[in-house]
């Protein structure tokens, strides 16, 4: 058996060479600030990876991933770690990245509710703002060491949602789409009108500290001198990592199991034995959880919080991340989140249109790709098993 | 609270109400024939406002001014180009995906009204800005004790009452309704009836947006002010109604656009200290009565198929 896996094993390679390539193109962007090469670089990005997939050097890519999934995520973070080192100290790029990773750990959370749990979540933003409204309380009140107010940030988003467990367990489809989209207007207008959070103005958000440490002052190694933001940059790297883990674990877990067939058929489900409401609750409460951790150090890095940041169109922004990316596959989810973050941002001459642009996007990605750009792949219960 | 005041609220209930009502019917008629949410509905309220008011400027221009008239023809033109746009978003956009998972069909209606409001703030001149919109009612009110009784709100009210009751009428009177109807109950027997599927699906969206247009206009007289904005809140406000009225029943919907407008009049009555909080107490309430009636006050009839 064992040698039978050896010899079906994908090579390592195609992997590697792609996330180099990536991580190399990604600085390009980051660095370059000439709108002109900016749009010529995603175009070149758009052809090169149009044409990879024509000659079909994306298979060895893809078996590379599902062969060597562990070895590749450790290059994946060395590559993440480059675009870090590169960056040291410009604020701007890195307080960017880490609003990616953050974005990322959200959608990741998202990912269990719609993509396995299929259970629908319009209200992603709202769990989102309530860690970082967590955070700017907490902070601003008490001396809770603030990786604990992380978790109480997450703590709190799965409490709130756990408000909307009843309905979202009684309704299906539609129905239930309605229950979080109230939510999610019910939360913006509640933090507009409110005076003690802060109302539309929003309030300030004190910086992390561990141990004495604070994030927000710049480092100075020697002659080096860092952006403070490298401390934000390395703790989201490592929520990232974790809620990685976190969301693969339980992906190839038997709960993850539980899920995909509760998404796929609920009756069926019920029909076998399973308990649909336990495991719709335990994603609903994870996803959140995860969300509002998120949240939670959002509101840190960008020492501000506001409603207008935690608004039903930002829920559908990461819903469509989570469906451009492919639903359901973590590393689709972080390749969309860095294209809808990164390239608006870049696209300054775009800024006014971009809302527009990334719906269009959006629309022909659901027409022409409705699975995604990396449709989640055939679960595999070992590596190198070939269903 | 005495009843002059009382009369004022019921009458401000009413108008919302009413406006909340005719876009729920879209949300509902969408979904009975097709099982989708359309959710540009509200932008395409938006857009059909926006149109009024252009084709207001227009005839403005070209020296109209016979408040009846222009208003006739603002209504006609945005009525009829909503009612194209809603027929090409179905052809295009909602009609393609129908063999998809729903939630794709929800995202792209989604994306399209962003598209849409995002056309009317970039496209339309200073389109970011309210805009003002012209007083084409009679503006004499009655005073009838402390109740200002508007002309130009009754007037609205009997129209909007009108085109419920003519909606009615076209779909339990016509053939034309009778195939709808026959469409939304059982596709497949329908069309094995010689029932033209997709011309029956084309002017169902047809009607719905002629509706949100009609609804546009109306929330433009009675603001004296339209943004690209409206749209969007409108639209989540009429989907909540069709919902907590239960999807697919022209009943439900209309129900439901009073009921939330009644909620929000209750919200700002009961909470004066805080009437911003009207909207908060609205949707808590839907939520509520989702938990309490899953599938509408007025149930859809759903059987599980194995």
């Amino acid at each position: 058996m064992a040698g039978n896996a050896k010899t079906s094993q994908a090579a390592v390679l195609p992997g590697i060479i792609a996330l180099a390539i990536a991580a190399v193109y990604l600085i390009a962007l980051l660095a370059v600030e000439k709108q002109s090469l900016i749009i010529s670089l995603l175009a070149v990005g758009i052809i090169v990876v149009i044409a990879a997939a024509g000659f079909g050097l994306l298979d060895g890519v893809s078996r590379a991933f599902s062969d060597h999934e562990d070895a590749l995520g450790g290059f994946a973070i060395l590559a993440l770690l480059a675009v870090g080192v590169f960056f040291h100290e410009d604020h701007f790029v890195l307080l960017l990245v880490t609003t990616v990773l953050l974005y990322s750990v959200a959608t990741l959370g998202l990912n269990i509710q719609f993509g396995y749990a299929g259970v629908l979540n319009f209200a992603g933003a709202s769990f989102f703002g309530i860690g970082a409204y967590t955070s700017a309380v907490l902070n601003a009140h008490t001396a809770l060491p603030h990786l604990i107010v992380l978790l109480i940030g997450g703590l709190l988003a799965a409490l709130i949602g756990s408000l909307l467990l009843l309905p979202v367990l009684r309704t299906r489809g539609h129905y239930a789409a309605v229950v979080t989209i109230a939510f999610a207007l019910l939360f913006k207008t509640f933090l507009e009108v409110n005076d003690v959070l802060g109302g539309p103005q929003g309030m300030q958000v004190k910086g992390m500290t561990i141990m004495g440490w604070s994030f927000n002052d710049n480092i100075e190694i020697g002659k080096v001198s860092l952006s403070f933001y490298i401390n934000y940059f390395a703790i989201s790297v490592l929520l990232l990592i974790g809620a990685f883990i976190v969301v693969r674990r339980l992906e190839r877990s038997w709960i993850g199991l539980n899920l995909d067939a509760l998404r796929l058929d609920e009756t069926a489900a019920s029909c076998f034995g399973l308990d649909v409401v336990r495991w719709k609750i335990t994603a609903f409460l994870i996803g959140n959880f995860l969300i509002g951790v998120a949240g939670a150090m959002f509101g840190m890095v960008g020492s501000f919080v506001a409603p207008n940041n935690y608004t039903f169109a930002d829920s559908l922004i990461l819903v469509s991340i989570l469906l451009l990316g492919g639903i359901g596959n973590p590393w689709g989810l972080i390749v969309a989140t860095f294209i809808v973050v990164v390239v608006p941002e870049k696209l300054q001459t775009i800024q006014e249109y971009r809302f527009l642009l990334y719906a269009l996007l959006v629309i022909g990605v659901l027409l022409f790709r409705p699975e995604g750009l990396l449709p989640r792949p055939v679960r595999r219960y070992f590596p190198g098993w070939q269903p | 609270m005495d009843v002059g005041l009382f009369a004022q609220y019921v009458m401000n209930g009413l108008m919302l109400g009413m406006m909340y009502a005719l876009v729920a019917v879209g949300f509902t008629l969408f979904f009975g024939v097709l099982d989708i949410i359309k959710f540009s509905h509200g932008d395409v309220l938006t857009v059909g406002a926006f149109v009024a008011l252009a084709t207001f400027a227009g005839l403005h221009a070209a020296g109209f001014n016979s408040q009846w008239l222009d208003l006739v023809i603002m209504l006609a033109v945005a009525t009829l180009a909503m009612a194209a746009l809603g027929m090409l978003i179905a052809r295009y956009l909602v009609m393609p995906l129908r063999s998809a998972p729903a939630l794709n069909t929800l995202l792209i209606t989604l994306m399209l009204g962003t598209v849409l409001r995002e056309a009317v703030r970039l496209f339309y001149p200073q389109g970011a800005n309210p805009k003002p919109f012209p007083a084409l009612l009679p503006q004499n009110s009655i005073d009838l004790g402390s109740l200002n009784l508007r002309l130009d709100n009754v007037l609205m009210l009997a129209a909007g009452a009108a085109v419920i009751v003519g909606l009615q009428f076209l779909l339990n009177r016509t053939k034309l309704g009778l195939a709808i109807r026959a469409v939304a109950q059982d596709e497949e027997t329908a069309r094995t009836m010689g029932v033209n599927f997709t011309a029956i699906v084309l002017v169902t969206f047809a009607i719905g947006s002629g509706l949100a247009a009609f609804a546009g206009v109306m929330n433009g007289l009675y603001y004296n002010e339209i943004n690209f904005g409206i749209g969007l809140y409108l639209g989540v406000i009429g989907f909540s109604a069709a919902i907590i009225g239960g999807l697919g029943s022209i009943y439900g919907a209309i129900l439901g656009g009073f009921l939330f407008a009644g909620l929000q009049t209750v919200g700002t009555v009961l909470l004066p200290f805080a009437s911003a909080y009207k909207d908060v107490f609205a949707f808590a309430v839907v939520i509520a009565i989702m938990a309490w009636r899953p599938t509408g006050l007025i149930q859809e009839k759903i059987s599980e198929r194995v």
